[in-house]
């Protein structure tokens, strides 16, 4: 977005413009679709601001209702759920449900193997993109080109083709005799092997500018050191857009974590969840839920700049 | 690995060719080993948990296997599949999700996008409110509109429908309510992404097109339609294509016989790639002045 000043702007000293805050107010405008000159016409002022309350009014309905409701629930006792569905204040606040929830259930255990998948399949996608992305882009070796069209290939291949495979694959480690099965590795590794994730580090250290690296190994910097202390540094708006991409994909995952982790002691939520879901008492079940998503969503309100920016960093690479 | 090493220019050819000795020397000094190195955990884990996946569920299309003994089948698998009973009715349905999920599902967060680039104060409020049902995890999402869905005048909606007199309605339960409810579920779902995608794009559009537009006599709504979206159908495209691969996928019958089971995972990245490369031909004259 670029600060552009337009013809139809009269010029104002930058102090007082940040002081004048106003929805039409034109200094402050940003060229977009509809200019300041549009925006004293009326009908477009009025047009604008009733469409813009609608789809705040929408957005909200979407996004926030369904939580406000889930928390009411989720102190609710049952029977007042199945009688009286839509009030937002309950008459009688049931904290037990939360009480059954930590306690018989155990949730925080499966919590906390979710975060733990969604860490490790961090850790592991960053060490896996760093050393590939190091090796493809500056070390440059022969074979780095064949490995690159190989990664790319699979960009294209939907996912769902090698299920079956990957999931014999974890089973019996072909030439280790190693089973992954019910192991946190067996998430970690796989959502290591993410072509989208390398193809954007290596892009990101492609545009490293040569010199310095050309620069680091005249002084004697061995690759380690060049990656260590120069390329690592300077990438890291790249990485932490890495780590959040596959952290979240990690725990919006379900069917793979379904077939790998058959063992309770190891599930995280998302498979926890359906599993104990038709022995629940309805309100218990909207406190599990809303346990559930009371830590993503907390967190994506605490990083949503971060959140937001890897969305569109994202967005560059698929166009 | 060593062979056709290039030479560094001032090395007389004599010395390149050399023994195997050498030449092995030579990648070491060059830093071959090291690549090797850095190169090993993407080469590993690749070749453990993608290509070779792919390869042995290509290979697995051709097989009726029980893992103990596997044998070659030819064409038996596709043929199982393609003469399954059931498999129009799953056709008809995942092409009719599709279609009423591309018709919702790639406007709605265009025009959100747009009214919300107009915003010259809370952009980030609107752009995180829309964005929060992404972070909500699919299965929590789900067991919720389950909820929403409960047919039954107890059911959320149902109770909704019911203050206004109407309902109760099967939803889910209900053959002509289903992919509707489903695909409202999904576009809830997958909306927010695409949103804050078209907001980077939208962001980047030349202000001194619009302003050229508006010179020219153009109103608020033609800009809309004569730059905004010419500027952004790189974009809409691209996602477009996600969405319609992205939805495909979903076509799955629950299959014991792991053969017949890899050979219509082949057949359905047959025809998503199909579907890809024709939309790529197709809109490439859209996409020949980007």
């Amino acid at each position: 977005m670029t600060d552009t000043y337009t013809l139809t702007q009269p010029p104002a000293a930058p102090t007082a413009r940040r002081r004048l805050r106003r929805d039409d107010d034109p200094e402050e405008v940003v060229r977009s679709v509809s200019s300041w000159g549009d925006r004293r016409r009326p009908v477009v002022r009025w047009s604008l601001r009733i469409v813009q309350a609608v789809v705040l009014v929408g957005l909200i309905v979407a996004a926030v209702l369904p939580l406000v409701w889930l928390a009411k629930a989720s102190v609710s006792t049952t029977t007042e759920l199945v009688t009286d569905p839509l009030t937002l204040i309950p008459s009688v606040f049931d904290w037990s449900n939360y009480a059954v929830v930590w306690n018989d259930l155990g949730i925080w255990r499966y919590l906390l193997n979710t975060l733990l998948m969604a860490l490790g399949s961090a850790a592991v996608t960053l060490f896996v993109c760093v050393t590939g992305a190091y090796t493809l882009s500056i070390l440059r070796p022969r074979w780095g080109d064949v490995v690159y069209w190989a990664v790319l290939a699979t960009l294209f291949i939907p996912g769902i083709v090698s299920l079956v495979p990957l999931y014999l694959t974890v089973l019996d480690l072909p030439g280790l005799g190693i089973s992954l099965l019910n192991t946190m590795w067996a998430v970690w590794l796989p959502a290591g092997a993410s072509a989208f994730s390398l193809v954007l580090a290596k892009r990101f250290f492609d545009s490293i500018p040569r010199e310095l690296i050309e620069a680091a190994r005249i002084d004697g910097a061995g690759p380690v050191r060049v990656l260590w202390s120069l390329v690592i540094p300077l990438s890291r708006p790249i990485l932490s857009v890495l780590a959040l991409l596959s952290a979240v994909a990690a725990y919006k995952e379900y069917l793979w974590p379904l077939l790998v982790l058959q063992d309770p002691g190891v599930q995280p939520i998302s498979v926890a969840l359906p599993r104990i879901e038709p022995a629940l008492e309805y309100s218990v079940m909207m406190a599990a839920l809303f346990l559930s998503m009371v830590v993503p969503i907390g967190l994506f309100l605490l990083f949503q700049r971060q959140f937001l920016r890897s969305v569109g960093m994202a967005n560059g690479i698929k166009g | 690995m060593t062979r056709g090493l290039s030479v560094p220019g001032g090395v007389p050819a004599r010395e390149a060719r050399g023994g195997l000795l050498p030449r092995v020397q030579r990648w070491v000094r060059s830093g071959g080993l090291w690549s090797l190195a850095f190169g090993a955990p993407l080469v590993l884990v690749f070749a453990y948990f993608s290509w070779g996946p792919i390869v042995r569920g290509l290979v697995l299309s051709f097989q009726k296997t029980n893992f103990l003994t596997s044998s070659w089948v030819g064409l038996h698998n596709f043929e199982y599949v393609l003469t399954d009973p059931v498999l129009p009715r799953a056709i008809l349905n995942t092409v009719l999700f599709t279609a009423i999920g591309l018709l919702v599902g790639a406007p709605l967060p265009l025009a959100l996008a747009v009214v919300m680039s107009e915003l010259r104060r809370w952009k980030g409020l609107y752009s995180a409110l829309a964005y929060l049902p992404v972070v909500i995890p699919p299965v929590v999402a789900i067991l919720l509109w389950k909820v929403l869905y409960m047919p039954g005048p107890s059911g959320l909606l149902n109770s909704l429908l019911g203050t206004v007199g109407l309902g109760p309605l099967a939803w889910l339960d209900s053959e002509q309510l289903v992919i509707p409810s489903m695909v409202l579920a999904a576009t809830w779902a997958g909306a927010g992404t695409s949103v804050i995608i078209y907001l980077a794009a939208l962001g980047g559009v030349r202000p001194d097109l619009y302003e050229a537009a508006e010179l020219d006599g153009a109103g608020v709504w033609s800009r809309v339609w004569h730059v905004t979206l010419p500027q952004i159908r790189g974009v809409i495209l691209v996602l477009i294509l996600l969405q319609l691969i992205g939805t495909m996928q979903v076509f799955n019958e629950p299959n014991s016989n792991y053969g017949a089971a890899a050979a219509l995972s082949v057949m359905l990245a047959a025809v998503l790639a199909i579907v890809s490369i024709v939309f790529q031909f197709s809109t490439r004259r859209l996409n020949e002045n980007d």
